[in-house]
């Protein structure tokens, strides 16, 4: 399947030096990529499988007939330059892309090893990344003639970044949040009603994203006749995996062409943080045809990776069908879905999105984990020493990266995807440092 | 002939639609639910489908969320499940058992054994509420080897050319989802009954039973009179739930509070519509 050819944005909003364009041309786009044979970015197959069987398209049969309209209303914007200019309009000047490669040089200088960058998504509308992959499924959702849009959320981050579209296009917004993200992640449910949307506690299991997730579910399938479901991660049934990772393939391939423009050739190391694994897969993905990039996810290792209080699907967990896709999960020796645990709400789910499953499968990407402490630390120490508050999602990559950099060279190129911005999490930081506001 | 085939049949012959109760393994508890189980071809059950609770039922509305709740919380497991399946089977080789639930414990569990351990327990199809026809060649294959029937859902939204494929990979009957929504909340009209079986019934031989949102026994009698069968879940498990003590534990009043609903359901299926 073609990937999404956001470069054209690239090429429209930054002016790099010919020889740096030319090379964008030819790093060029996901469409490029497609007429490849042995590219690692051909996937899903056509009925959305990544591999052995993972992805997929795995809903009671009121939904099928959904999603595979929707494949087809994706397949056909996909194919239209109306379509590219108009997102291209609106991530360039709502969004605010491209988002800055940033030298950390103070945290460079902390760490003493490689060269650290970090990809600056918390710069973009609403602190996040998540407007990326929303600006594009909104702009679908209209094409469709959809006039009401539910969403799940776990930090806030993506029902933010929704209810923010509907205000921009005037559409009904419902987002699913579960009870206890509602409470930790107050100032973001209050944004979201703000900008007129309804969030909806779910109170089913433990209150976090998969309940939310399953509740959003639950809405479309009553609501089919006109809603949209706009999820906000690689994962669910295809198209959505394929889909969202294609949306927020602007990352990688600004990335690509910002390192050649700094350092004149690719980066060594990327690190960026997993929940169901979006903001990594936007980086990871035009990297996963050069092979001296080694890619690294960073789950959320809780209270440690073998305190069984994790969110490390891939580390910790097995294969499994849940939320529409075949993919690692974490789930008890019957089947029973676990509750993932993790200081961020937005890494606090049991699952992953499927192409992340099949690229530790393949061994193409690494994935590894990052407690709760750890994050905390990096996040202090992002916000001291580069004057950039990072979400506590963010936090985990920071925390692996400064982890591995000391052991590094100095020539060595690593970047860090900061997926959004810390100030939804100041209570929370605040609370675990003993600190009442 | 199967089970399910020859109930369909000689209902046929009676002239009247099956009544197709459904209860949740290990709610409140395996005892009880065991009794109730074996009890309800007595009080007019002519199908049973028996559903495996699951952490994550995104399909189901708050009543069999809370019974899928409450049976885990009892122990619910395939291996338990099968167990009350055989018992079941001891006092009666003639009522179709369905399993109904989500894919994932079965794939846990190993879909062949699984298809050989439910057809030996006495299992007669599987509704797998998260499988469509597109991912379900694997569990095809097993099941027909084991000789379950894979019963398809067919929705409102499912149109003519989907239904062709999905029909080509049904057995025992075609399950029509009479709204588009989760169970247990809204129902659907005579008239949009009426208005949707002829579709189906031109592109199929097999019965036809109709559920998510029958919940009265004219309900009940108007869906299998329209249609072969008429299954009835969260109206039941609503009723179990309200014969609960504070702990969620059985009382002497959860057995015969449904068993009455179900007769009173039973009674309005023979009277014809
Ligand atoms: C800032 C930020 N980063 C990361 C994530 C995790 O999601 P994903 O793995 O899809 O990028 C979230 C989710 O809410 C988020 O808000």
């Amino acid at each position: 399947m073609d990937a999404f050819p956001v470069p054209l944005l690239y090429r429209l909003t930054t002016r790099p030096p010919p020889v740096a364009r030319a090379q964008a041309a030819e790093i060029g786009t996901g469409m490029t990529d497609s007429t490849r044979t042995n590219s690692l970015r051909n996937g899903p197959d056509a009925s959305g499988h990544f591999g052995d069987g993972l992805g997929g398209r795995f809903v009671a049969e009121t939904l099928m007939p959904l999603i595979l309209e929707l494949e087809a209303a994706y397949e056909a914007a996909k194919a239209d330059p109306a379509f590219h200019k108009e997102l291209a309009f609106y991530l360039k000047d709502y969004v605010g892309r491209p988002s800055p490669l940033w030298f950390a040089r103070r945290l460079t200088e902390h760490c003493g090893g490689a060269k650290l960058y970090m990809k600056r998504e918390e710069l973009n509308h609403t602190g996040s990344h998540k407007l990326n992959n929303v600006m594009g499924q909104i702009l679908l959702a209209r094409r469709m003639g959809r006039k009401r849009i539910v969403a799940e959320t776990g930090a806030g981050q993506h029902g933010v970044a929704t209810a923010t579209v509907c205000a921009l296009f005037g559409m009904q917004c419902v987002i699913y949040m579960g009870a206890t993200d509602v409470v930790r992640q107050q100032p973001n449910v209050f944004r979201m009603k703000l900008l007129g949307a309804e969030v909806i506690p779910v109170t089913a299991g433990a209150g976090t994203l998969k309940d939310a997730m399953n509740e959003a579910m639950r809405d479309w399938v009553a609501n089919v006749h006109d809603t949209y479901f706009l999820v906000g991660t690689v994962a669910g049934p295809h198209p959505y995996p394929a889909m969202v990772r294609d949306f927020q393939s602007v990352i990688g391939d600004e990335t690509k062409a910002q390192m050649r423009e700094k350092e004149g050739r690719l980066p060594d190391v990327i690190v960026a943080a997993i929940g169901g694994g979006s903001n990594a897969m936007g980086i990871f993905h035009p990297f996963l045809d050069d092979p001296s990039v080694r890619l690294i996810g960073v789950e959320a290792a809780g209270h440690g990776l073998d305190s069984g209080k994790t969110a490390a699907s891939i580390e910790r967990g097995s294969r499994g069908v849940l939320h529409g896709n075949r993919t690692y999960l974490l789930q008890d020796e019957n089947g029973q879905i676990d509750e993932a645990h993790s200081i961020s709400a937005g890494l606090d789910y049991p699952g992953v999105g499927p192409e992340h499953s099949w690229l530790h499968e393949i061994g193409r990407a690494e994935y590894v984990g990052a407690t709760d402490d750890e994050a905390l630390e990096a996040f202090q120490l992002c916000t001291r020493t580069e004057g950039i508050i990072p979400a506590l999602e963010s936090a985990h990559a920071i925390a692996y990266a400064t982890k591995i950099a000391p052991a590094l060279s100095p020539e060595t190129l690593l970047v860090i995807n900061i997926s959004g911005r810390g100030d939804k999490d100041i209570n929370t930081v605040a609370d675990h440092l003993g600190v009442t506001l | 002939m199967s089970r399910i085939a020859r109930r369909f049949a000689a209902l046929k012959e009676a002239g009247r639609g099956a009544l197709i109760p459904y209860l949740e393994a290990c709610d409140p508890d395996f005892e009880t639910s065991l009794e109730l189980f074996r009890a309800m071809p007595e009080a007019g059950a002519d199908l049973i489908e028996i559903g495996m609770p699951f952490s994550d039922p995104s399909a189901d509305g708050p009543v069999i969320q809370q019974a899928a709740r409450r049976g885990l919380k009892a122990g619910a497991t395939l291996p338990r499940l099968f167990e009350m399946v055989r018992a079941f089977r001891k006092n009666d080789s003639d009522t179709p058992v369905i399993l109904m639930g989500y894919l994932n414990p079965i794939e846990v569990y190993g879909m062949l054994r699984f298809c050989e351990d439910a057809s030996r327990a006495g299992i007669d199809g599987l509704i797998i509420v998260d499988m469509p026809p597109e991912e379900g060649s694997v569990m095809r294959a097993c099941a027909a080897e084991n000789g379950l029937d894979i019963i398809r859902l067919v929705a409102p939204t499912t149109d003519d050319e989907r239904l062709k494929l999905v029909l080509s990979h049904a057995s025992g009957f075609v399950y029509y989802v009479s709204i588009t929504g989760i169970t247990g909340t809204r129902s659907a009209s005579v008239a949009d009954l009426e208005a949707a079986l002829p579709r189906l019934r031109a592109a199929t031989e097999l019965p036809v039973a109709i559920g998510f949102g029958i919940r009265t026994p004219e309900q009940a009698a108007e869906a299998s009179r329209i249609a072969d069968g008429a299954v009835v879940a969260s109206a039941l498990l609503a009723t179990l739930a309200g014969t609960l003590d504070a702990e969620g534990h059985a009382t002497a009043e959860t057995v015969p509070a449904v068993l009455a609903q179900l007769r009173g359901l039973a009674k309005a299926v023979r009277q014809g519509g």
